[in-house]
């Protein structure tokens, strides 16, 4: 749905989009102008702007990142400076599978570390990339608050607890197996830390 | 205008609507529970009541964390007027057993039965935590019915802003975000601050690994920060307030979210709060995955939507905050500690811990132990009887090597010292620091070493880059600690690495630089044999590594 020539041709009337329809044609957008109208174009909502443009498309690019410092008349610089600032921000679209590995304190002590190798070794992938073909992210999180089940998974979006590497690998196996899931999951904080 | 509420009767029409069954079922639905299960546990239990027909004699209530995470699903079964059962590790077939038994037939499933007199609960006192394990969290009149928003009525009609101050200074309260700096000392400065635009914030930018005290009260009892916060603003001056929570708490975010809008819908939160003359509008922020955000200029600099990069200290926030106008951060827990003061006096919250530290501590308890979970205990515990009594001790013949307290920033403490007491200066005086209260126990098999890289490699992602001795200086002494653990370090490299620890901690910009050498400092301070075997130098100790 997304047509980057039509989000060009958006952003170069270079005015922000406040009354008229979306020239990009991409419904997306809507979700976006519906904050930024509901919070009156106020530049301290940046963050939370970013947060909903990467919860509708699943992750962060340029052109949605001129669009917004347009919306607000911001420099493109200070959008840029505060996306690429906080890691929750992503600029690479997720793959269809997200092994998240919950490296906290506690999770850490019981081995976390030895998961991850097991899944970068089995995928070729290190923390925080995609396969090749766009199948299986790694990605690890600062700590998802249930120590009582160190070490800490979430595959998908589901919780596994107190498993070690060799079950990890395996279950991704099975998932990758079973084909694409119905909602793949975007970013650790929005939609995997939501569900543990 | 909607009418405000009416705090008196709303709570005895839940007082009422409790009574109404004999038997009332406490489902934890907090975030460890549900990742044990608990949405299986609830479905199960509702679905057995219904097909024993017993849908008049009990009601299920999902409620925040009963704190022995490690046994989840925990559930409790209060009869009325009598007995309060606890149940642990209930899954869906479980729940199905516990009905038929416990509430059918009246006896109990000994097989999940889980005592309540051992120390874990035993030695705890609960005051931020009072309402986990009790209340619905997303019903405001289970709120009320525990004496929810009655101290801020009591503050509203009978206090001046002042007396308020006043009653806080006198409690003792110190920040429960680590430093612990007094409470009413800060509150004094905003309210002397001139102006009459004023910003309380509520930092809930929980970045410790390992610690999840302030989630859980966010997610678990929201409306007992909204009062905290809204007696701050009142005694303050303040009229808008921000509560700030980090990105990867999206439950605790919503949560709030919806406690905020019914809270205003009831006149807690708007204009003329509760009849009186007092307005205050609050509204949640969040962040977007920046440990660093958690110092108090950076957290400003998020909220106004820019990087998180902290601020050259004086003017402090009180002076010069959001936007220029004066602001005061107090962390979650500490505003979750006002309404209990305010209701039930400065006196009776002086009364429990010690000479300088008041009142308890929420601890997130992890690592090699037996309990795991949340406690809140007196201040001045002994770390003894939080990791042997209350932790059960160490699992399977393991034994003891260090408790680490405040995370990244803080430091290991080893089992000679296990009979300090916990209060802020005796876990400064061991090189850690209180902390915002995780608390991880490590076993023998845990290199102190390779703890202290884990550390410091949190730290150099963690940097914003702002300043250089924390920019480069995590990353040179994260590479020292690479080499020492891969066995390729010589003294000099040991010796390096304490001096760089010191120029980082005495140059930082901010408490993240500051505090970052902590791990390393403690460890090489009580583990400083386990460093040494691991150099290259001396051939005999390589050969004993």
């Amino acid at each position: 749905m997304t047509d980057p020539t039509d989000r060009a041709g958006a952003r170069a009337t270079g005015r922000p989009p406040r009354d008229e329809p979306h020239p990009s044609g991409d419904d997306r957008f809507t979700v976006i102008d519906k904050h930024l109208k509901r919070t009156r174009y106020a530049q301290d909502q940046l963050i939370e702007t970013l947060h909903i443009a990467q919860d509708v498309f699943g992750h962060l690019d340029e052109g949605i990142l001129t669009y917004v410092s347009r919306a607000f008349r911001l420099p493109p610089s200070r959008v840029f400076g505060v996306a690429t600032f906080y890691e929750l921000f992503t600029f690479d679209p997720p793959g269809d599978h997200t092994c998240t590995v919950c490296t906290g304190t506690a999770c850490y002590v019981k081995g976390a570390d030895k998961i991850v190798a097991a899944v970068a070794d089995a995928y070729g992938i290190a923390q925080g990339e995609t396969t090749a073909d766009g199948v299986v992210t790694l990605k690890t999180a600062r700590c998802l608050g249930s120590c009582g089940l160190a070490p800490i998974v979430l595959l998908d979006g589901t919780v596994i607890g107190k498993e070690g590497p060799d079950v990890i690998v395996a279950k991704l196996h099975e998932a990758v197996a079973a084909g694409v899931p119905a909602k793949a999951s975007a970013s650790v904080g929005a939609v995997d830390g939501g569900d543990v | 205008m909607a009418a405000p509420i009416d705090l008196h009767h709303v709570a005895e029409r839940e007082h009422e609507a409790r009574s109404r069954y004999p038997f009332r079922v406490k489902v934890c639905n907090s975030t460890s529970c549900q990742s044990a299960g608990s949405a299986a546990t609830l479905e199960g239990f509702e679905h057995a009541i219904d097909r024993h027909d017993l849908a008049l004699d009990a009601v299920v209530i999902p409620t925040g964390c009963m704190g022995l995470c490690s046994r989840g699903p925990l559930v409790r079964i209060l009869r009325r007027g009598g007995d309060d059962t606890m149940y642990q590790a209930v899954n869906g077939e479980v729940a199905v057993d516990i009905v038929r038994t416990h509430l059918k037939k009246h006896q109990v499933v000994e097989t999940n039965l889980l005592d309540t007199s051992i120390p874990f609960f035993a030695e705890q006192e609960r005051i931020v935590l009072a309402n986990g394990g009790v209340i619905d969290p997303d019903r405001i009149e289970g709120y009320v019915a525990h004496d929810g928003y009655r101290a801020l009525a009591k503050v509203l009609h009978e206090m001046e802003p002042l007396d308020v101050v006043h009653e806080i200074e006198a409690s003792g309260l110190r920040g429960r975000g680590g430093a612990g700096y007094p409470v009413g000392s800060k509150w004094h400065l905003l309210a002397n601050a001139p102006g009459d635009e004023k910003y309380v914030v509520a930092n809930g930018d929980e970045g410790d690994p390992g610690a999840y005290m302030d989630r859980t009260v966010m997610e678990d009892d929201p409306h007992r920060l909204i009062e905290g916060v809204a007696i701050a603003a009142y005694a303050t001056g303040a009229s808008q307030a921000y509560i700030y929570v980090r990105a990867e708490y999206p439950r605790a975010v919503e949560r709030l979210d919806r406690a905020i809008r019914v809270a205003r819908r009831n006149r807690l939160l708007g204009r003329k709060i509760l009849e009186s003359d007092f307005n205050l509008d609050m509204e949640v922020r969040i962040g977007a995955g920046a440990f660093v955000c958690g110092e108090e200029t950076a957290l400003l600099q998020s909220i106004e939507g820019k990087r998180g990069t902290p601020q050259l200290r004086p003017p402090y926030p009180t002076e010069a905050g959001l936007w220029g106008k004066p602001t005061m951060i107090n962390n979650v827990e500490s505003l979750s500690n006002i309404a209990p003061i305010i209701l039930k006096g400065s006196d009776w919250f002086s009364s429990i811990g010690t000479d300088k530290s008041k009142g308890t501590k929420v601890f997130a308890l992890a690592g090699d132990l037996v309990n795991i979970g949340l406690i809140e205990v007196p201040m001045g515990i002994t770390l003894r009887t939080i990791v042997e009594d209350i932790g059960g001790g160490i699992p399977e013949g393991g034994t003891f090597k260090a408790a680490q307290t405040g995370g990244p920033s803080g430091g290991c403490i080893p089992s000679e010292f296990l009979d300090t007491p916990v209060d802020y200066e005796s876990l400064r005086a061991l090189g850690s620091i209180m902390g915002s209260g995780g608390l991880i126990v490590m076993d023998d098999s845990s290199s102190m070493p390779e703890i202290a890289k884990f550390f410091m490699e949190f730290c150099m992602d963690e940097s914003c880059g702002k300043c250089t001795p924390c920019r480069a200086g995590t990353v040179q002494i994260h590479g020292l600690l690479d080499k020492i653990c891969s066995s390729r370090g010589t003294v000099k490299d040991l010796r390096h690495l304490e001096q760089l620890c010191a120029t980082v901690r005495d140059t930082s910009l901010c408490g993240l630089g500051q505090s970052a050498p902590n791990p390393v400092l403690s460890t090489l301070q009580y583990f400083g044999k386990e460093y040494e075997q691991l150099l290259v130098d001396d051939p005999l100790e390589v050969s004993n590594a």
